[in-house]
């Protein structure tokens, strides 16, 4: 053995600071050399994925943020009619109208006529949502104002008598806010009144409310059913030997590779009413010819055409769970003593929750936004809350309601997303 | 030892067979007796039919043929759960989602055992694997060691007559397996139930058997306590698969008085224990390292050349080309003796007759 002896390192021993924070051997604190340390891999972790971020900023959050902004803020009016704004600010919406209001108005109707001769139906239409009537109103008293001379008020009252009726100088009021509630309340049935308080909208119009229960009712409904149907399919992909586990894959994935729209109209001959299911049906003699079943346009369609859509996002989650129980959990519990049904309630079950609670959540959010299927397939009772988030950016162009409506659901699934966390744990969801 | 307080046929394999694509046995005609407080390893290459033996006797997976008995009563058509049997599975089987108490109390829950009797009997089983204080702890909280206590506490805690072990301390490192292995030793010694225990690993199955079934293609090679399994291995599939031991292809000459005399591939003539070799044609010499004598005047001489040394701290291993082999292995003792041998040098080698066995020419 050749003799290389070792010299113990006498200056041996971590090097600390006054303070006790340990040095590093060149004297620097050690914490900060190894932020230096590790800079460079995180910048370029972050220059990676830099273009992704921006992508998501663009064309995600701030839109997201854009939406919750446009709920609350509304500067038409405000923006168009900026004397009349500062005036109906100082009004206490109860006492009878003044020269003064009446002065702002017809000022600011001719400025905004001679910007542009739509600028002032596009205040008629913003009262409008507050009371009807406003549009026909303001484009009456545009095309007169220029000719209009003090007392203005009097003036007002010659070219219409609902200058009169306090209820559109309230409802000016109201639609002079920028920050305004109304838009929120609307999306929940309440009506946001000129002296800033609360009332309940009439009877007949209140219809969101109804619908976001009816929404979050069908998304539940369409998450258990798909857990229903999914979690047996899950087990037996997870149980079958992999050729034929393979092909019952391509099975469940076939709905991802055809068109949503071909999906759902493929359910339309199936569910209409002389369509297969029901011809099957009269055939076997569960119904008679005269009295087909309504299945489609209506609530059945709308559920039956969503489980079928989003059973695979149930499915998968709950594959992969399962893929990943040891089959020696449920041998150990039958060697205990239990029985089947036991062994499976008591262990294999309880293993499997994390992949139903993600596919459960996974259905539960796509189905509450769902769009295009219960407008195809669900005729009059079987829309949803996204098909009048669409009617309102498409057809009346009160995107403001759209967004106030939009940012609820968005609350909802936090909610919902939290409350999965308070119950399951989002640590405990599996997606793959 | 086997045998000691019960019947000699607690466990019973009557001419069972096991074939899982109907063209190949895994398991050909095994006839065993397992006797009551015996602890009995199956032991074997990958392959070799021990686990499905395990698993058949467990009652996940059904015998193709003949009839295995427990305590006397055919269990074949049983299903696991009535069969009583605990189980401790070589990933510990600890179901994750319950505290390591209400693992434990599983097995007694399902047998409808009231909540003080439950109690009692989980804290019991608990110190005896020293793990009294992480009845509230989650499997995904303890050391591997950790759950193997566990998952031993398991198997236990409902007082099965027999406990079936299936490679439970493969995942160990081998300091923790070693330790495991003398506990789970002396929990059998004290318990006096019956084990069955499966490994591949030999040194695991001499520490603790009372006796091992060696497994080789679906047949027990040989069933025989542990010291008769290293001494006096009965073939040659035995004498390489237990311990570390030296071939040397030969033909036999003569036999008598159960002593072959034999001619070494070398052209060497040397004498061995004539155990399972027939009478004429080939054989095959086996000897231990630890009984090759290295001295001019040993019986049996032949001449070795010292190829490499490899010191070992208690002993040193020495590999020798002897009679055409290069990978003649002698191990000898780190005493005054080993500063004789240098690498390159000859060195006669010999051997006591008794220590050579004349075994099949597999």
């Amino acid at each position: 053995m050749t003799d290389v002896s070792y010299q113990p390192d006498t200056t041996r021993g971590s090097l600390t600071d006054a303070s006790g924070a340990l040095l590093a051997a060149d004297g620097t604190p050690l914490k900060k050399k190894l932020r230096q340390a590790l800079a460079v891999s995180r910048r370029r972790a972050f220059l990676l994925v830099a273009p992704l971020l921006l992508f998501i900023l663009a064309s995600f959050a701030i839109p997201i943020l854009l939406l919750l902004v446009q709920g609350v803020k509304d500067n038409t009016f405000s923006s168009i009619m900026p004397e009349t704004t500062s005036v109906l600010r100082e009004w206490d919406s109860n006492s009878e109208p003044t020269e003064e209001m009446a002065a702002a108005v017809v000022m600011d109707l001719i400025s905004a006529k001679e910007i542009s001769r739509s600028l002032p139906t596009k205040v008629g239409t913003r009262v409008n949502r507050e009371v009807s009537g406003a549009i026909s109103l303001f484009k009456k008293t545009t095309r007169k104002a220029p000719k209009m001379e003090a007392p203005f008020l009097a003036e007002l009252y010659k070219v219409d008598k609902k200058w009169k009726d306090p209820a559109y100088w309230k409802a000016m009021k109201i639609a002079s806010k920028t920050i305004t509630p109304a838009y929120y309340a609307a999306a929940v049935d309440k009506k946001y009144l000129a002296d800033g308080s609360f009332a309940d909208q009439p009877e007949d119009r209140q219809i969101y409310v109804s619908l976001f229960v009816k929404t979050i009712l069908v998304s539940g409904g369409v998450m258990l059913a798909c857990v229903l149907l999914g979690f047996p399919v899950a087990y037996l992909l997870s149980h079958l030997p992999a050729r034929q586990a393979n092909l019952l894959m391509i099975l469940v994935l076939l709905p991802f590779w055809t068109s949503l729209l071909v999906r759902t109209t493929a359910w339309i001959a199936m569910l209409q009413s002389a369509g297969v299911l029901n011809d099957i049906f009269v055939w076997i003699g569960i119904t008679s010819d005269d009295q087909r079943f309504s299945l489609i346009y209506n609530m059945t369609g709308t559920i039956i055409a969503m489980t079928h859509i989003l059973l695979p996002f149930m499915i998968l989650p709950i594959y992969s769970v399962m893929k990943a129980i040891p089959p020696s959990h449920v041998r150990a519990a039958k060697s205990l003593g239990a029985t089947n049904w036991t062994a499976f309630w008591r262990v294999y079950f309880p293993a499997t929750i994390p992949g139903i609670g993600a596919g459960g959540l996974l259905v539960f959010i796509l189905a509450i936004g769902y769009y295009i299927t219960p407008a195809l397939v669900g005729g009059q009772d079987g829309q949803l809350i996204s098909n009048f988030i669409a009617y309102h950016m498409q057809k009346s162009l009160n995107w403001s309601l759209a967004a106030a409506l939009g940012g609820i659901l968005l609350i909802l699934v936090l909610i919902l997303y939290w409350l999965y966390d308070k119950i399951v744990g989002i640590d405990n969801m599996k997606l793959g | 030892m086997a045998g000691t307080g019960g019947s000699d046929e607690f466990v019973v394999f009557d001419q069972v067979q096991k074939s899982y694509d109907g063209e190949t046995l895994v398991v050909k005609n095994l006839n065993l007796s397992i006797a009551q407080g015996e602890f009995l390893t199956m032991l074997g290459p990958s392959g070799s039919g021990k686990t499905t033996c395990l698993m058949m006797l467990a009652g996940f997976e059904t015998s193709t043929h003949g009839e295995i008995r427990l305590a006397g009563k055919p269990i074949n058509n049983i299903p696991p759960h009535k069969r009583g049997i605990g189980m401790v599975f070589q990933n510990y089987a600890l179901f994750p989602h319950m505290t390591v108490a209400e693992n434990l109390a599983f097995p007694l829950q399902v047998r409808k055992m009231t909540k003080a009797v439950t109690r009692d009997k989980v804290s019991k089983a608990l110190d005896m694997v020293q793990m009294g204080e992480f009845g509230d702890r989650r499997p995904s909280q303890l050391s591997g060691g950790q759950q193997q206590r566990v998952a031993l506490a398991r198997a236990l805690v409902f007082e099965p007559q027999l406990v079936l072990m299936d490679e439970p301390l493969g995942a160990l490192d081998k300091q923790l397996r070693e330790h495991m292995q003398y506990e789970i030793k002396h929990i059998h010694e004290r318990l006096g139930v019956t084990v069955v225990y499966v490994t591949h690993d030999q040194s695991e199955a001499l520490t603790m058997s009372d006796r091992i079934a060696v497994f080789d293609d679906g047949v027990i090679q040989q069933l025989a306590p542990p010291a008769v399994l290293y001494e006096k291995p009965e073939n040659a599939f035995v004498a390489s698969f237990i311990g570390e031991n030296n071939k040397l292809r030969a033909n036999i000459d003569s036999i008598s008085n159960g002593v072959a005399s034999v001619t070494i591939d070398s052209g060497d003539k040397v004498q061995a224990l004539a155990v399972n070799c027939g009478d004429t044609g080939n054989t095959m010499l086996s000897i231990r390292p630890e009984r090759v004598l290295l001295s001019a005047d040993a019986p049996n001489r032949l001449d070795g050349k010292v190829l490499e040394l490899i010191y070992l701290g208690d002993h040193i291993r020495c590999r020798m080309a002897v009679a055409g082999h290069d990978e003649f292995i002698v191990k000898v003792p780190n005493s005054s003796d080993h500063a004789a041998l240098n690498v390159g040098e000859s060195c006669p080698i010999g051997w006591v007759t008794e220590d050579c066995r004349a075994l099949d020419a597999a």
